[in-house]
């Protein structure tokens, strides 16, 4: 909850550039090809109601909830893989950091094997991976959890398709209209190149943006590798006004 | 008049995967242990105010097939038509106003809530009742957006100016949820083809 709205509309984001963003209909990406809807979609600029959005307090959280290395252990001990911390900034269109909001992500294991019973990649199961957690973003909008690296898989799409080693990244904002789903990719994986759901996205430069950055300086000496991925939600123009949107 | 234009670009979408109830709803696909229940599984406490209804349909695609590894997550106004926040938990009111559900593997998706006063909307009118969803899953590039009206609230929905966008009257109809012998609210999610759900650019 945000309870912030501008003077005269109610509530303005900037558009979203639909042009940046895949299209719903993707033929390299089949499963798209009966889950795209055919009619354009409608124009509306936000209401009050996607201007508003749900909160979600510390009480919610426990502490291993953004340490995949131990939060699925089953008998006390670290989850296989290359051990790796990923953090990040969530910010606005305009710069701003989006504070206390929630960041959910999940990820196969080392060897690319989800933890789902529809799952039918033959690498093993990590006893000790569950494969999901959460944050809150802190007074500056950071985020960071622990992990091992995920492993890439193929997929029946096209017959020998491999995703790229990624993270799925759920992120709410302070607005309904802000949700976002997204993946993390890995600076420098020839393997993002090659992969028909990045493909979904035309431009080069927002497929860059998905692009997690080596981060050297912050490495944990004999410990974990350091990734930096920022993530960046709709923006509102300037301008604003104060208001309470909540009832009581 | 001022045009300011974005410093940033949006980060893009990609699909949610066929595995996006591990992240979003762990407990329901036995990833259990991490934390205690899925969010936004509950909506209501007991002290919650307002009319108990309850929202339910399926998700279907353009080969009629049941999409039954989705998500969807619902915002809404509480009874008096404002939106909770941070002060209505603090104050112990239970009520969210968001919910978030996987579908079944019928497609089928169901959310316990209070209907909705309604909320106030451009021009110092109101808009009818409603409730907004966000759906995504594997074959869903970018969350779909879209409403769900009650069509027991026909004056409210003639004014309504977001359902008045929608030219095409059988198109309307797409997102007016109907009673059932049960009386809960049905309303299929359709993301292609014949009787394709109006799905929104917010
Ligand atoms: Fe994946």
């Amino acid at each position: 909850m945000s309870g912030i709205i501008l003077p005269g509309a109610d509530g303005q984001l900037f558009q979203r550039d639909r042009a940046w963003h895949p299209a719903a209909d993707t033929p390299g990406y089949k499963s798209t090809t009966f889950r795209a809807p055919r009619h354009s979609l409608l124009a509306l600029g936000p209401t009050r109601s996607e201007m508003s959005g749900p909160t979600f307090g510390h009480e919610t959280f426990g502490p291993l909830d953004n340490d995949l290395i131990r939060n699925y252990s089953q008998d006390g001990t670290d989850a296989i893989g290359q051990r790796m911390v990923v953090y990040g900034q969530v910010l606005d269109e305009n710069a701003r950091p989006v504070t206390n909001t929630l960041v959910e992500y999940w990820q196969a294991n080392a060897g690319g094997r989800y933890r789902h019973k529809k799952e039918g990649y033959l690498a093993a199961l990590d006893p000790n991976f569950g494969g999901f957690g959460r944050s809150l973003t802190d007074k500056n909008g950071f985020y960071s959890f622990r992990t091992v690296k995920p492993g890439a898989y193929p997929w029946p799409n096209g017959g020998n398709d491999w995703r790229p080693a990624h993270i799925h990244f759920s992120v709410f904002g302070h607005a309904f209209a802000q949700r976002l789903i997204t993946q993390m990719y890995f600076e420098g994986d020839p393997m993002i190149w090659q992969c028909p759901i990045v493909a979904t996205i035309p431009d080069k430069a927002a497929i860059d943006q998905l692009t997690a950055r080596l981060d050297r300086h912050n490495t944990v000496p004999m410990d974990a590798l350091t990734y930096r991925f920022d993530i960046v939600l709709r923006g509102r123009r300037s301008t604003m006004f104060e208001n309470k949107l909540e009832g009581n | 008049m001022l045009h300011p234009t974005p410093t940033l670009k949006e980060t893009p979408s990609q699909t949610a995967g066929p595995y996006v109830h591990i992240g979003m709803t762990p407990n329901f696909c036995e990833i259990t242990g991490v934390c205690d229940v899925d969010l936004g599984l509950t909506m209501l406490a007991d002290d919650t105010a307002g009319e108990r209804i309850t929202l339910t349909g399926r998700v279907i695609d353009g080969a009629g097939s049941p999409v039954g590894d989705a998500v969807i997550e619902i915002w809404q106004a509480q009874s008096d038509g404002t939106f909770a926040g941070p002060r209505t938990r603090e104050q112990g009111h239970g009520f969210t106003g968001w919910g978030r559900q996987p579908t079944q593997p019928d497609g089928t998706y169901r959310f316990d809530t209070v209907k909705p006063g309604p909320v106030d909307g451009p021009n110092g009118r109101k808009q009818a009742p409603h409730v907004s969803l966000w759906i995504v899953a594997r074959g869903i590039n970018i969350g779909l957006q879209t409403r769900l009206y009650f069509a027991d609230e026909a004056e409210a929905n003639a004014t309504d100016f977001v359902l008045n966008k929608i030219m095409d009257p059988r198109r309307r109809e797409t997102l007016i949820a109907r009673k059932d012998e049960g009386g809960r609210y049905v309303m299929d999610i359709v993301l292609q083809g014949e009787g394709e759900t109006v799905f929104f650019d917010i």
